[in-house]
């Protein structure tokens, strides 16, 4: 089974790490795995995005055009994404964020009050966890318990106060997203 | 030793601090700039050599001195910093001195832009400067190969006293896998015997490229060529991938090497016989391997992020055999597998024998 999974939002909303912590998370896992980012001008207050592709077999490209699972931290990731997202994909968006109007009947689209539950956590910055959880919930590619290992790894020292923190999001984001409003319902 | 997920510049910078580099030169440009970064921490914490040169041209120049000395040295860029370096180059190939270049490719021409690209295919490969010289060029498609391949620039440098070049795309610079380095070499403690290291007691050792009788540099030339002929006998690399009963080949390095593997394995799902050689040295090229598979083959397809440099080669081992075809993005597009697919498809149907077209008729 190979996974292919895109985290987009503004710079600065972590959708970088968070794809690049389920990279740790799937090499510890023994999976292959590439992490890459979009690195062009668009990174200096545009959208910032990573394609993470997870799979038991030697990957080829790293790149995709039809991501099968997609996670939308902001506006402009949620509008570029739902038309590329493959028939029958996932994308969690970050509903207190994005007012997108979904159209396509052919995706599930989970709408997951990111920020918001960010804030209740107690930091904005956890944002991009709540959305990962979520994606956890719904997309088998590796479980709960091998991303917190994860972190516990491979999070840097300096950050190693929210460590805890991560983890709650991560279980906040499973929380909602099992009660989270699809479309099509 | 464990995998580390590891990006394509740091991987490099520390391969070459692993292979025991003596000297770094650089200076900063977009996308190789964290393997400058890297390095930057690395060598003074070692007690090495890290300049931040004033410019590519002054970087180029330093590694010709410093290699002159016997050290392990090099210098990395993109694009257009090689593109400086160009008249250095020439002048350390002269000198035969050896020397370790990385390139990772930007869009171009010109400024262009900082985005993954293929073209510097032509400068790297069949000239980086003026004057009959060839160097190695060695192009790694993952982020182990970029460490392995850094390991084999500094060996093959040093046992042929050439440049050996590493040569790849943004893309592998800026991917994320895991992988392995080496354990750390030992510094070499004494000076290979052609350097300037100082001559008391012995004769001196003189290191330049200039050679004003033209006889005199006529035998000199005579001498790299034969060496040259030597690397390409030897040091020829490539992965092939589905290539068991493949009448169609796709040629394709770094990530066009990868997108076409990924565009291989669905055209075999689909039926297709198809399969993919991978180039790993562009120089020497692995001309004698696909002239063998132009024997049996149908036709080929070379997939380049450039708008066709690398098919010249391809196109010359196959010797008109067989139709050669081309599918290339260019100023920093990169191609997907569904497109590289739909001309896999397209050359099926072009090269199908006229006996399996009417059996496919019914």
């Amino acid at each position: 089974m190979t996974y292919d999974i895109i985290f987009s939002g503004f710079g600065g909303q972590g959708a970088l790490f968070a794809g690049q912590l389920l990279a740790y998370a799937a090499m510890d896992a023994g999976r292959f795995v590439t992490w890459i980012p979009s690195y062009g001008p668009e990174m200096r207050g545009g959208t910032a995005h990573c394609t993470v592709i997870i799979s038991e077999e030697e990957i080829g490209s790293p790149l995709v055009r039809n991501p099968s699972t997609v996670i939308a931290l902001n506006n402009p990731s949620a509008e570029k994404y739902e038309p590329l997202l493959a028939t029958n994909g996932y994308l969690f968006y970050n509903s207190s964020l994005v007012s997108h109007p979904f159209t396509r009947r052919n995706i599930h689209a989970l709408a997951i009050p990111g920020s918001t539950a960010a804030a209740e956590l107690g930091h904005a910055k956890l944002l991009n966890m709540v959305l990962l959880g979520a994606m956890l919930a719904y997309v088998p590619v590796l479980p709960l318990e091998a991303v917190e290992q994860a972190l516990d790894n491979h999070i840097p020292a300096r950050r190693r106060e929210l460590l805890e923190a991560n983890k709650l999001a991560l279980r906040k984001g499973i929380e909602l997203a099992q009660r989270a409003v699809q479309i099509p319902a | 030793m464990t995998k580390e997920l590891l990006k394509g510049n740091v991987a490099i910078a520390e391969a070459a601090v692993r292979a025991g580099v003596e000297a770094y030169f650089g200076y900063p440009i977009t996308p190789q700039t964290e393997l400058l970064e890297h390095m930057s921490k690395r060598m003074p914490e070692l007690g090495r050599a890290f300049v931040q040169a004033e410019s590519e041209v002054a970087a180029i120049n330093m590694v010709y001195g410093a290699a002159s000395t016997g050290k392990r040295v090099m210098t990395s860029s993109s694009s257009p910093g090689v593109s400086l370096m160009q008249e250095g180059l020439s002048y350390i190939a002269g000198s035969e001195v050896p020397s370790v270049i990385v390139d990772v490719m930007r869009g171009g021409p010109g400024l262009g832009n900082i985005a993954p690209s293929q073209s510097d295919y032509f400068q790297m490969v069949k000239m980086a400067g003026h004057g009959d010289y060839k160097q190695i060029v060695l192009a790694p498609a993952t982020v182990q190969e970029a460490i392995d391949l850094t390991l084999l620039a500094f060996d093959l440098a040093e046992k042929y006293r050439t440049i050996a070049t590493v040569l790849l795309d943004g893309n592998i610079g800026q991917l994320m896998e895991p992988a392995e380095l080496p354990p750390m070499r030992e510094l070499r403690q004494t000076p290979p015997d052609w350097a300037v290291s100082g001559a008391k007691g012995r004769k001196k050792n003189i290191i330049s490229s200039i050679h004003l009788q033209p006889e005199e540099l006529e035998t000199f030339n005579h001498k790299l060529q034969a060496k040259l002929k030597l690397i390409a006998a030897n040091e020829v690399r490539y992965k092939e991938y589905m290539i068991e009963g493949a009448e169609l080949i796709v040629v394709g390095f770094g990530t066009a090497g990868r997108v076409a593997q990924t565009a291989v394995k669905l055209a075999r799902a689909q039926g297709i016989p198809v399969g993919l050689l991978r180039p790993i040295t562009l120089w020497p090229f692995p001309e004698e391997r696909l002239s063998q598979l132009a024997d049996e083959a149908r036709g080929f397809l070379v997939v380049e992020m450039n708008a066709g440099q690398m098919i010249d080669d391809v196109k010359i081992a196959v010797a008109g055999q067989c139709p050669v075809e081309f599918y290339g993005r260019t100023g920093g597009v990169v191609p997907l597998p569904d497109e590289v697919l739909a001309t896999i498809a397209k050359l099926d149907q072009a090269t199908l024998p006229a006996n399996r077209v009417a059996a496919l008729n019914g």
